[in-house]
Order: C-alpha cells, then structure tokens, then sequence
C-alpha cells in the first residue's frame, strides 16, 4: 500500500510537491492537539477560550514570522527575547523619566531597531557567523536591560495603556487579531512578491543570489533591524500585558519562538518554508501550552515536552525535505 | 627567529596582557585588591566553570557549540542532592563517578542528535536545554536540595583538603585542565579533533571517524558539566532547580572564546582557555572591589563575547588576506 503511493507520488512530481511537505505535519499535529484537548477539557471546544489563552503568545508569534524569513534567508536571530525585555525595560525607563507615552514608545521601538541593526551590521560586515553572535547579544542585550533596570519593576503606566489583552472585536482579542493582520501581510509579501523570491534564493545559495544582482548583504540588514523593531513592539505589548517591564521577562523565550518556526517546517539551513506553516505553529503551542496548564502540569516541568518537540521538528523536517527532494 | 620573536607570537600573548593591565589598573584604583581574600575569591569561582569550559573548548574546536552544559549541570546537581538525602554516607569518589556519568550520558545524547540528524548543534542543544531543565524539575519536584542535606564531607571538598589545605575542587580541576592539555596537544585523539574542526570534510577523507570525534567531544563536555554539578552542590551547599546553573553557559562560552578558541573551529588551546576563564573571574570579583555594581556583570560578559567574536573574525580575515585567499 505504502509502496505504491510512493511509487505513484514518484512518477507525479506535481502531486508529490504538494503532499510531502512538512507543513502538513503542522496541520496535522494542530488537528491531535484540538482533538486530544477536548477530550481533555470541554472548554477547548470554546473559541473564547482559545482565543483568550492565546494572546500571552502573540508577542512570540509576531516575531515567530520575522524570525521565518531571517532563517529562509539563511541566518537565524537568537537575541529576540533579550531585546523585548531591552525594549521593554528601556519603555518602563523612559516613561518613568516622564517623558510621555508616544515618545516612550518611540524610544522604545528606536531601541529594538538600534539592537536588530547592531546584530545586522555584525553578521554582514563582519561575516560573523549568527547564530553565534546572537548567543553573544542575547548575553549583551539581556545584561544591559538588567544594568538599567537592576531588580525592580517598572511601572506605573496610565490605565488606557494597560492590559490590552483585554480589549476585544467580537470575541477576538486585538492582539491576536494583530497578529493575524500581520502574518497575512508578511505572507503575501513572501509569497507574492519579488522580493520574498529573492529571500529563498539567498537562503538556498547565497553565492549565486549575490552573482543574479541580488543585494544580499542589505536584505539581510533590513531583516535583522526589522526582527529588532519587531521586538520592540513586542517589548511594549508584553509591558501593556503584564503592567510592568523587568529584565527578566521573556526568559527563555527563544525556544518557544524557534519552535513555532520550526514545527512550522521552515527549513533550519535555510532557502525553504512559508509563514503559513508557522501560522499554524503558533496555533499549536497555544494549544499545547493551554493544554498543559489544564492537565496541571507543571509550567518548568512543560519545558520537557517543548524542548522534545523542538529536537523532533527539526528532524522531522529535515526528513520531508529530504523525502521530496530526490 | 629568536626567542623573543618565538615569545611575541604566541597567541595567548594578548589575553595574558589584559589581564596583567587590568590587575594593574584595579589595584592602583583600590589596593584592597591585592589581598589574599580576593584572590582565594578569585580561586574559588573559577574551578567551577573552568572544569565546564575544558569540555565546551573541546567542543567549540571540533566546530559545535553545546548550551546544554548548564541544564546538564543542574541535573546530575540534583541527582548527586537527591542520593544524599537517600544516602548521607556516599564517598567522594562514587559522587564524581555517579555526576560524570550522569553527565556523560547527556552530553553522548547531544551528540547523538547532531551527528545522525545533521543539524546544528545550538539549535539541537537549545532543545535540550529545556528538555533536561525539565527533567530537572520533574525529577526534584521542584523542591530545592538545602544546606544540610548535603554532607560534610562534600562541602569540605570546596573548602579545604590535605594538600596546604588547598581547596579540594581546585586541585582537582588543575589536574582536568593538565589532562585535558595533555590530550588535545600530545595524543592522537587530539590532533584528530583539531583537524576535524578545521575541516570536515578533508578529515575524514583522511580517514578519521568525525562522527566518533564529535560524539567524544560532546560525551566529555556533557561529563565535565556533570561533575561541576558535584562542584556546584559541594561550593554553594544547595541545589535550587530553578536556579542552578542558569546562564552559565554563556559565561563557559564567553571564558572559551576570549580566550582564543575560534567559533569557526580548529584553533584554540587549554592555556588560553584557562586565562579567558580567569579573567572572567578577576572581572566577578573585581566589580565590587571597583564599586561597579553586580547589575552590570551580565553586560560586561556580554559585551566581551561580542567583541571577542569581532576581534576572531577580524584576525581570520587578515589570515585569509596574507595566504591570498581573499581578493581584496
């Protein structure tokens, strides 16, 4: 039975594009998860619910689809969770300083774009490899939020500022819809336009994209400051969210963010993946997380089960990949 | 070429330098310094991740990163916590071998995964981070291992031992570091991670088995993490699951790279390794001394990290340029 699918999808090469793709491995897991979640609990067949547990992850999901087209283009930005909590300690400081909400925020999103640029300049220029500079920024940035922040909380802010989780359209809170609005746009930008063809290019060869008059160099800048200035955004969400800004918010953020991209199906060198995928993704760590937490399971004790998760979907991927592309 | 031509070309000649400024420096600003307190301070926070950084520096030369080490350390922390509890009398020596091989089970499952699999080592030890940080609070319950559950005679391991009353951690991570430096320079195995690092693909057309090279060097860094968990339980006298042995590996990796292991592998060497690792400490206990504050600890290592890494970068690309590699 298994053969002869293979042996049918081998001789239609259209028909196997599409099947074997790791993507529907995302689809699919959402679908178990739902299901083994309403088997655990009556309240995940609730929209509400759902859509209430996932506004925490939004801040992770918007720089989920960033991080994407940094790893389609073949590089990767492990310094996100360090520059929210910069951002955000950097917006508590400002405020504090009474400098005004706009401003605050301004400052706030100028910093994210100043911390993006300084890992892009770094990679680019100075051919650092990025996944080990961004270890080292993410030390960087994580160390000065703490020299400015030192223990306390910074807070303090108006109450229209606080806890937008809490405003809704309908049932959605705005939030998530944000974060809907934003992976459409980012998605029709990588599908549709010359330039998210140009991001799989680089990341598949990027010898042969810099020879086709592609300017790799600057993209891969534009997507390291756009990562930061992501993570500001997120830095001043997450303060809206929780009241305060600390330099310990988002610890260990990185996984989770890695994870929605990679069970995603985004390829981990590079050059293949799509923001569907990591759409989905993010679904199933809300879910996931949700469902943890229903079944009591110890938030620490959780960090098992993602971290498996994460080592799975890269292998997992990395066997689709190499299914489809004989 | 004369011996000071010879002396002027050692690479661990620029971290030497800063160290001697930077002692300098610090004692003139304060003299306080200089006294044997700070230096026995000194002394007794290295050992720690001295003994971590051999492993990372073998690991960081054969072309990987494993930032694993610290969830590796809380776990056999835990494990050696909890069979104290069970068993107060356990010897020293069955505790070391118990961490090691606690250790290096971990470490050969890192491995394991980046060998078969083919990914990259930070993404594969980013998962396991967590997953072995959970382990650890599934296995502890999430309680904390206190004070006097540990026994005498482990905590007096960190204080004192028969030898002058050197601490007893200390000798004994002198004598990894001189293990450690015997085998990478003067043994076969060594040389071999050497050239695997270098490269690849031309080691093993030379006939060596990359994968067997990178799983040891994985197998001991996971061990070595493991028994700075016995360290760690025997210097601090308790082991909190949440706390233990968080961000320490950026600490290992900022020590191993300053000192002058290049993260594109192949280069590097236990003299550098251990004066970046003592510099990091100099740094720990100087702070106060120079009135810093302890906020700022993080940045600096961070700060060092980044650097280190341009300065790398910056000295291969002149190599590159003087062999004729780059078309400048």
């Amino acid at each position: 039975m298994l053969k002869t699918i293979s042996i049918y999808l081998s001789e239609n090469p259209t028909l196997r594009y599409w099947i074997v793709r790791p993507e529907w491995v995302a689809v699919i897991l959402l679908i178990i998860s739902i299901i083994s979640s309403i088997q655990l609990s009556p309240f995940f067949a609730d929209l509400a619910f759902i859509m209430d547990s996932a506004t925490p992850y939004v801040e992770y999901g918007l720089i989920a689809i960033i991080l994407t087209l940094i790893i389609i283009s073949g590089e990767i930005d492990l310094s996100i969770a360090s520059m929210i909590a910069l951002t955000a300690v950097i917006f508590g400081t400002a405020y504090n300083a009474g400098l005004g909400m706009p401003i605050s925020m301004l400052i706030a999103l100028f910093s994210g774009t100043l911390c993006g640029l300084f890992n892009g300049i770094l990679v680019t220029q100075l051919q650092i490899p990025s996944i080990i500079l961004t270890i080292g920024t993410l030390t960087l940035y994580r160390g000065i939020a703490q020299s400015l922040a030192s223990d306390f909380s910074l807070g303090g802010y108006p109450s229209w500022f606080i806890g937008i989780d809490y405003r809704y359209i309908g049932i959605i809170p705005i939030p998530v819809i944000i974060f809907t609005v934003f992976a459409i746009v980012v998605g029709f930008f990588l599908s549709s336009t010359i330039y998210g063809k140009q991001l799989y290019l680089i990341g598949t060869n990027p010898q042969t994209a810099k020879y086709s008059g592609i300017k790799v160099d600057r993209i891969k800048l534009l997507l390291f400051t756009l990562s930061g200035l992501v993570c500001g955004i997120a830095g001043v969400l997450t303060t809206s969210r929780l009241a305060v800004a600390r330099f310990n918010m988002a610890t260990g953020a990185e996984l989770e963010i890695v994870l929605m991209v990679m069970l995603g199906g985004t390829y981990i060198f590079g050059g293949r993946g799509n923001i569907f995928g990591t759409f989905v993704a993010f679904w199933i760590v809300v879910i996931l997380r949700a469902g943890l937490n229903v079944a009591r399971i110890k938030i620490e004790s959780q960090l098992t089960i993602l971290g498996a998760m994460l080592i799975i979907a890269i292998i997992l991927t990395n066997y689709i990949y190499s299914k489809s592309q004989k | 070429m004369t011996l000071f031509d010879k002396f002027l070309r050692i690479r661990e000649l620029g971290i030497f330098s800063i160290i001697v400024v930077f002692v300098i420096v610090a004692a003139i600003i304060d003299p306080r310094f200089m006294t044997l307190d700070s230096w026995r301070a000194v002394f007794l926070a290295i050992p720690l991740i001295l003994v971590m950084a051999m492993g990372q520096m073998m690991v960081i030369i054969c072309r990987h990163v494993d930032i694993s080490i610290g969830s590796i350390l809380a776990f056999s922390a835990i494990v050696i916590g909890l069979l104290y509890i069970q068993f107060p009398g356990l010897s020293l020596w069955l505790s070391l071998i118990i961490t090691a091989f606690v250790g290096l089970v971990m470490g050969l499952i890192n491995g394991f995964i980046v060998t078969r699999f083919n990914v990259h080592s930070i993404i594969v030890t980013l998962g396991t981070l967590s997953l072995y940080r959970g382990l650890v609070f599934i296995v502890s319950g999430g309680r904390q291992i206190d004070r006097n559950d540990i026994p005498e005679h482990v905590v007096s391991f960190s204080q004192t031992s028969f030898l002058f009353s050197i601490p007893g951690i200390l000798i004994f991570s002198a004598i990894i570091v001189v293990i450690t430096h015997l085998v990478m320079r003067h043994s076969v195995l060594g040389r071999e991670i050497y050239a695997t690092g270098s490269n690849p693909v031309a080691a093993h057309l030379k006939g060596i088995n990359v994968t067997k090279v990178t799983l040891f060097c994985f197998g001991i860094c996971g061990m070595l993490a493991g028994v700075a968990g016995l360290f760690y339980a025997s210097r601090f006298g308790y082991v909190n699951p949440g706390v233990t042995g968080v961000g320490i590996e950026f600490i290992v990796i900022a020590g191993v790279i300053i000192g002058g292991t290049s993260i594109t592998g192949g280069s590097g060497s236990v003299l550098g390794t251990f004066l970046g690792i003592l510099l990091l400490g100099i740094i720990n206990v100087a702070l106060p001394v120079l009135n810093i504050p302890g906020e700022f600890q993080k940045a600096i290592y961070g700060l060092i990290i980044v650097v280190a890494l341009a300065l790398d970068q910056l000295i291969i690309y002149r190599m590159k340029k003087l062999s004729g590699g780059i078309n400048a």
